[in-house]
């Protein structure tokens, strides 16, 4: 079981408050996403649930008791770190049964969990070794394998794979959700890149400045997005929004496309523009169009072949299906 | 062309660092050869410096008039013990200060180190007394208390020092594995912070070892460590430069050979954190 509940929770440093009151409800089971630029309180928030920063207001439950004022250890979660928090005088093999070690288990139990846990991670010819002789990634499985054989009731990730290169990462997401769909454990997860955030997620809770603007599942935040933030933010590369005369003629202070929605057309279309840097990704092509009124550059994803070059007019025709309508203060008109 | 001016330097760095070394081991070195001369010959004018008749009568002649073990046992107990006690108290306190710093740590830590800038003669007359009252003159659980108080803040400092080179997220994950306090401190925390603690300890034991002033004062026989020792072969007529001499190298022998042995770790604790 693993359902945490914040109800009404504050944090302030002093005479600042990061994280005005806040309710949230993570379902157990459910593998929840927070993401938001840097400083908007998510890792904060994150801390605040695993008991290493205390609430300045508020109730934290965990399975329906108060653990508000619980220390670390007795809110059985198990975290793993951005920078992994190895032990570095210890090999893997007493890492992972730190723990264990910690919670008076015997030693034959300890055993069979960290064998089982070494098998899962790939890590079984390298217990006898020290932190500082694996990889990043390996180094990463081990934290990962410390929080496992705890058995806890949540798994907290804070910016796991933020040290890994671009390649490791993308395999470490794979093995994390691998593992949550095998555990069935409640997972919270710390993440500033969206990608990550829509690729893992059951529910993506978005903040910013401490304030959470929507919550949801990925293709509902991309589809219905609440606010101009949590549209720009989520969906690579970030929507388009058009201010001005052509957002007034539908009748909204800012409307905005994504760049998937937007047909590129050499002979017609209702914006005139110049083609600017195209980016070349091989399957897609993302192009911005420059002097489109109201939005400069406007990004456009055309196929990998594109019949334009830097320079060209272009006309773009966007999908109105697909078009959203923002009011004076960033909320979606529906 | 380069290379030839790099290696120029490297040759003028090498002997400057020679001649500083050398210029800072002299006073010891002069020690040690006086303590092998007769009295004439270390106060003869010009001074020989090594042409002359070694003897190891200065060495008989202490060990005869004074119980050399007794001392050198004081002063292990003294060093040894103040420093450990020191060491049992700082590394909490430096735990607390380095991890969960408050608003008035800075100023705690500065306070603390400038209680070493008072002179220590000017509380010389109330510890006296103190010392009377609770009966602590000549005895050496009255020296160590005053030692360990003497270092203790050189000895919060260096551990905080080296403990704020450690990944605080360390610490926290300790915490959310289950440990308590204690736990973390005696697991985690120390033995990732060995070779700060051990040069801080070394450090200590040095500066125990080498403490005269409060010695000299509250102690007369019983409870007198080597440097009691050094100052009795001291007279004002500076007649018996050799036997002092002899008496000193006994006394600092100890201190340099642990410190020979332990240089490797020494600079390694003192350059901590400098190098990842």
């Amino acid at each position: 079981m693993g359902r945490i509940q914040l109800k009404q929770v504050k944090k302030s440093f002093g005479d600042v408050t990061v994280i005005p009151p806040l309710d949230l409800t993570i379902e157990d089971g459910e593998f929840t996403v927070f993401v938001g630029p840097s400083g908007c309180g998510k890792s904060t928030l994150l801390r605040l649930i695993a008991g290493l920063e205390d609430t300045t207001d508020g109730v934290i439950e965990i399975d329906g008791k108060d653990a508000t004022m619980l220390p670390p250890a007795k809110r059985s979660l198990a975290m793993v770190f951005q920078s992994y928090a190895l032990y570095p005088h210890m090999s893997v093999r007493k890492n992972i049964a730190f723990p264990m070690k910690m919670a008076g288990m015997d030693k034959a139990e300890q055993d069979r969990r960290i064998a089982s846990a070494a098998k899962a991670l790939n890590l079984t010819d390298y217990l006898d070794r020290r932190p500082g002789q694996l990889s990043g990634g390996q180094r990463q499985r081990v934290a990962i394998g410390r929080a496992i054989v705890r058995e806890p009731a949540a798994f907290l990730f804070d910016e796991p794979l933020s040290n890994l290169d671009a390649a490791l990462r993308v395999g470490m997401r794979m093995e994390i959700s691998e593992l949550h769909k095998k555990l069935d454990t409640t997972m919270i997860y710390v993440t500033h890149d969206q990608v990550e955030a829509m690729t893992m997620a059951d529910k993506i809770v978005v903040l910013h400045a401490g304030v959470i603007e929507q919550v949801g599942s990925p293709l509902e935040l991309y589809r219905n997005p609440r606010n101009k933030f949590v549209a720009g933010f989520i969906g690579s590369p970030r929507m388009n929004f058009i201010e001005g005369p052509e957002a007034a003629k539908h009748d909204a202070q800012t409307i905005g496309i994504r760049p998937e929605h937007i047909e590129v057309s050499t002979t017609e279309g209702l914006w005139q523009g110049r083609v600017g840097v195209a980016e070349h990704l091989g399957s897609d092509t993302f192009i911005h169009v420059h002097g489109v009124p109201g939005c400069d550059p406007m990004t456009v994803r055309v196929g990998g072949e594109i019949p334009v070059h830097h320079g060209d007019t272009v006309f773009l025709n966007p999908n109105l299906d697909h078009l959203h309508r923002f009011d004076a203060k960033g909320l979606r008109i529906q | 062309m380069a290379r030839a001016v790099k290696t120029q330097r490297k040759a003028i760095n090498t002997a400057l660092a020679w001649a500083v070394g050398l210029l800072i081991f002299f006073p010891i070195l002069w020690t040690i050869l006086t303590s092998f001369k007769t009295e004439a010959q270390a106060i003869s004018d010009p001074p020989v410096f090594l042409l002359f008749d070694w003897t190891l009568e200065n060495y008989a002649v202490v060990q005869e008039r004074s119980n050399y073990m007794r001392f050198l046992w004081n002063s292990v107990i003294i060093a040894g013990g103040s420093t450990i006690l020191g060491t049992i108290i700082a590394i909490p306190a430096a735990w607390s200060m380095a991890f969960v710093p408050s608003k008035r740590t800075k100023d705690i830590l500065l306070w603390m180190l400038s209680t070493k800038m008072l002179p220590a003669v000017g509380v010389l007359y109330p510890i006296y007394l103190l010392f009377i009252k609770l009966g602590w003159l000549d005895s050496r659980v009255g020296l160590i208390i005053v030692l360990m108080l003497i270092n203790l803040p050189i000895i919060v400092w260096m551990l905080y020092t080296y403990f704020r080179e450690i990944p605080g997220e360390i610490l926290e994950a300790a915490r959310m594995d289950g440990a308590s306090l204690r736990e973390e401190i005696l697991y985690v925390l120390t033995p990732m912070a060995v070779p700060g603690i051990a040069s801080t300890i070394l450090l200590n034991i040095i500066l125990a070892w080498n403490e005269a002033f409060w010695t000299l004062n509250l102690t007369a026989a019983k409870a007198a460590p080597l440097t009691a020792f050094i100052a009795s072969y001291s007279s004002p007529e500076g007649l018996f430069y050799a036997k002092l001499s002899a008496a000193s190298v006994m006394a600092i022998a100890p201190i340099l050979i642990m410190g020979w042995f332990s240089q490797k770790q020494l600079v390694r604790g003192l350059t901590f954190g400098a190098v990842k």
